[in-house]
């Protein structure tokens, strides 16, 4: 329901001096930028984290300069990985989407001139940025970062060093950072929530909302009921090794010889429901922005309404409520009662079908449209196509049968990066260039832009699509190398392939960035409304003013895609005009 | 917009977005890229998993053929979804490209939506209720009876297999008694004189047709027991024991490999299954050294 006050606080004077503007500010467009090049560092260390483990899988005996004697080793191989993994998940895919957009763009899009908290919003990004100073500290610790995986399944993280290499100091940072995290994404979500339920502007029904809107806020409830779950087994883990505790060690463990006599009575199972009821949302916390901007992008660029808009919304919903009931997928095979498999399995079937019908309403929305191949649009497209390739992998996977032979397989790191790495990542990169010229006030260069997703979207097949065969025929993942069985010879050729894949591909990303910042630095000055389209966004100007509307808030008169409407002046009506300003347009009075 | 050079200027330096007003993209280029290169990529996917690439090694039981049929199912089903969507996603994209005409309004379909929503989960549950039969005869139902039993112990970075021996009994473990170094690395009791004709080995040796029963603990950490031809893989999770049952019908060597991250050495944590003749299995129970 919409509130009848207008802001819920008086509108926010712009404050002065650098420090107060730029660094430490409470004003959500800043804080939105805050976190967006926080996740262009996160991305950029997980890529190089990435191309690394490539390298090391196709030449694992090659000299490298940076490492003390030459030849990276297993442990170090596995550092990669979980440090990978790890700053990929959170720092990236779980600060880019709702973070740093949904930062931004929420409050303008509801008409509001900030978060409901304010401070509070500032508090989150710094948490978040100390989240990842410990994080990347873990690298420079004694017995360096660790090794147990993103998913740090004790007893190998739960009992310290002696389980491996940077199982000391390196996985308490780890846990500490996330830690950190899980308060910074409890605190936002808090606020993504109580913005979205009391700020919005007269007239934004909540059938009125744009999708992105929706999106981030079935995000922001998501968050909040599962990072608290993350925090209390990350609280147990460190017990675990500081304080003696057994909540995931049980009696009996010898540990390189040594018996750990004072331990008994714990269940590692029991990290890994806690972790994977956490960790089951978060990559649809890590997907739904991108398939709120999805929807957003193809309805402004194919000129047409959202095909069932309320399908699009309740589709969200749905998607988020399932999501927390279907954790076990991830342990079939884990030694939990198989009858709870086949009970997590028809959950984890079903919400196939909310995210098909999505897929179907996106190619509803552009059939007998009038398609604009701008590149948010284009990224938009590739976000369909890697939706639908990712999620019908998961079909295989959902089924306990068939996860007996692809469980832990590349089979698994396939399906996952291509939901996760790559349409997620395109739902980023297409809301950034369909942001770009609001927040800089600056267009992008169309042509970069283009070269940047054709590269981007044949590269990213080519590194991910082979790992469903590496996966098929027993490449087991986590795997250093290939040197532990005969049959894994054979996958040299497929691997050497996906490496030189994955480093053109990572090449063609200097595209954007070269993009980014030279547009940033003088790139064409943007309009109001370069994409013409509905939604308040583009009802103020580029970039918005401190208060987001300088005091002249809109009211809403209709939903958010109302394209090519029949009998309108115009093949876009924007919300915020009333019906007699758009007759007035109608008329060529030159109000629009 | 000086800055770039002017094969890469697109001639988005006009302040009031004018150029941007009328909706013409001009030419079809993007609109046939896509399409084509979604044809090209639908052509190679679909070729390369219906001709099998990479497939894995033939399965050597009744269940994990079981397996390979409902993957197949599931193949020709997603595969069947996989070539609409992106083809249909190639399509809308060509087709409804700006030809200058405006879009068509509509809000949605009420009748669609229900329709392929309902036909989604027919096909997504029906596939998940085809599944269970091979689920259920791995996990529900027990090993046969006089199925060999054979416990596995998992530690980093190797596998033990014990026998019960003659006695069928295996001796009691104490894990304070644990000592590799003195040839007792899975601490039986020497003072239980069911363990005394235990055998203790490095790989898997069981007879072919014959079913078999593993149980699978593990000493330290997490780790996996995974055997491709059989189709089948279980965790070893320290303070539990999980069965596994199988009845290999083929003959010959089979890798063991780990696929639960364990620590440095899970790359080259490694086994081997021996389906040996009857035989060729009785030889190896008389002449394997015990405890």
């Amino acid at each position: 329901m919409s509130s009848s006050l207008h802001p819920v606080h008086a509108a926010p004077r712009a404050p002065s001096g650098f420090w107060r503007r730029y660094i430490f500010s409470t004003n959500h467009k800043v804080i939105g930028l805050q976190y967006y090049f926080l996740a262009l560092v996160a991305v950029t260390v997980g890529i190089v984290l990435s191309l690394l483990m490539r390298f090391h899988l196709v030449w694992p005996r090659a000299h490298l300069p940076f490492i003390s004697g030459g030849l990276m080793r297993p442990e170090q191989y596995l550092a990669l990985m979980t440090m990978h993994g790890t700053i990929m998940v959170f720092f990236v895919l779980t600060t880019a989407p709702l973070g740093a957009f949904g930062n931004y763009f929420l409050p303008i899009q509801i008409g509001a001139p900030d978060m409901a908290f304010p401070r509070l919003n500032m508090m989150s990004f710094w948490l978040t940025l100390l989240a990842f100073a410990c994080m990347l500290s873990a690298f420079f610790v004694q017995g360096g970062a660790p090794i147990s995986g993103w998913t740090a399944y004790p007893p190998l993280s739960g009992l310290g060093s002696i389980t491996g290499p940077g199982e000391g100091m390196g996985q308490t940072m780890w846990i500490v950072s996330i830690g950190i995290f899980c308060f910074a994404s409890l605190l936002a979500s808090i606020n993504f929530i109580s913005t979205t339920i009391e700020m919005r502007a007269p007239g934004m029904h909540l059938m009125r909302m744009p999708l992105t809107v929706w999106a981030w806020f079935v995000t922001a409830v998501m968050s909040l009921l599962s990072f608290g779950v993350l925090l209390a087994a990350l609280i147990m883990l460190m017990l675990d090794r500081s304080a003696g505790t057994s909540f995931f060690i049980p009696y009996g463990l010898v540990v390189n010889g040594e018996l750990q006599a004072g331990r008994s009575g714990g269940w590692p199972l029991l990290w890994e429901h806690l972790f994977w009821f956490f960790g089951h949302p978060e990559v649809y916390i890590a997907i739904l922005p991108g398939m709120g901007v999805t929807s957003h992008i193809i309805s402004n660029f194919s000129r047409k309404p959202v095909f069932g808009y309320r399908a699009m919304a309740g589709t969200l919903c749905a998607i988020g409520f399932l999501g927390f009931l279907l954790w076990g997928h991830h342990m079939f095979v884990s030694g939990m009662n198989p009858y709870s498999s086949l009970a997590f399995s028809a959950l984890t079937l079903s919400i196939g079908v909310p995210s098909a019908v999505k897929t179907f309403n996106w190619l509803g929305t552009m059939w007998g449209g009038k398609i604009h191949f701008d590149t948010p649009m284009l990224f938009s497209i590739g976000f369909v196509s890697f939706f639908v390739t990712g999620g019908l992998s998961g079909i295989f996977l959902a089924q306990p049968a068939l996860d007996n032979m692809l469980h832990a397989t590349y089979y698994v790191v396939a399906h996952f990066h291509l939901v996760m790495a790559v349409a997620a990542i395109f739902g980023i990169f297409s809301a950034t260039y369909y942001w770009f010229p609001k927040m800089f006030g600056r267009m992008m260069n169309e042509t970069l832009g283009k070269l940047h997703f054709w590269l981007t979207f044949v590269g990213a097949y080519c590194i991910f699509m082979p790992m469903h065969f590496v996966g098929l025929y027993g490449g087991i993942r986590r795997y250093a190398d290939w040197t532990g069985a005969d049959y894994l010879a054979a996958l040299r050729p497929l691997h050497m392939f996906m490496t030189i894949a994955a480093f053109a591909t990572a090449a063609a990303q200097l595209i954007f960035f070269y993009n980014f910042f030279k547009s940033l630095a003088s790139g064409a000055k943007a309009p109001e409304d370069p994409w013409r389209g509905t939604t308040l966004e583009w009802a103020t100007a580029s970039p918005p003013p401190v208060d987001n509307f300088a005091g002249d808030y809109p009211h809403v008169f209709r939903g958010p895609y109302e394209y090519s409407v029949p009998g309108a002046p115009d093949d876009y009506t924007p919300q915020h005009l009333s019906p007699s300003e758009v007759a007035g347009a109608a008329e060529g009075d030159g109000n629009v | 917009m000086q800055f770039f050079p002017a094969f890469l200027r697109d001639g988005s330096d006009c302040s009031d977005g004018a150029r941007l007003k009328n909706g013409t993209r001009g030419s079809a280029a993007p609109a046939l890229l896509l399409f084509l290169s979604l044809i090209v990529f639908v052509g190679i996917t679909v070729y390369l998993f219906a001709t099998g690439y990479y497939a894995p090694p033939p399965p050597i039981t009744p269940v994990a053929l079981q397996i390979d049929h409902q993957y197949a199912l599931t193949l020709y089903a997603t595969g069947a979804i996989f070539i609409l969507a992106q083809l249909g996603l190639g399509f809308a994209v060509f087709r409804f490209r700006d030809r200058g005409k405006p879009a068509h309004f509509i809000r949605g379909h009420v009748g669609l939506e229900i329709a392929w929503t309902l036909a989604t989960a027919a096909v997504f549950l029906g596939l998940g209720v085809l599944g269970t039969k091979a689920w259920s005869a791995t996990r529900f139902q027990p090993a046969a009876a006089g199925a060999i039993q054979v416990e596995v112990t998992e530690e980093q970075f190797v596998y033990y297999f014990r026998y019960p021996g003659a006695d069928g009994k295996f001796g009691r473990l104490d894990p304070a008694l644990v000592s590799a170094p003195t040839g007792n690395p899975l601490g039986i009791d020497p003072n239980d004189p069911a363990g005394r004709d235990d055998i203790v080995v490095p790989t898997l040796t069981v007879p072919v047709n014959h079913p078999v029963d593993l149980l699978i603990r593990s000493q330290d950490v997490i780790h996996n027991f995974f055997v491709r031809e059989l189709r089948l893989q279980q965790d070893a999770v320290p303070g539990m024991v999980v069965p596994l049952h199988f009845t290999p019908d083929r003959i010959g060597r089979y890798n063991i490999m780990c696929t639960q991250l364990c620590g440095m050495g899970h790359y080259q944590m490694h086994s081997f299954l021996n389906v040996v003749s009857e035989a060729e299995y009785q030889r190896f129970l008389a002449e394997a050294p015990k405890q």
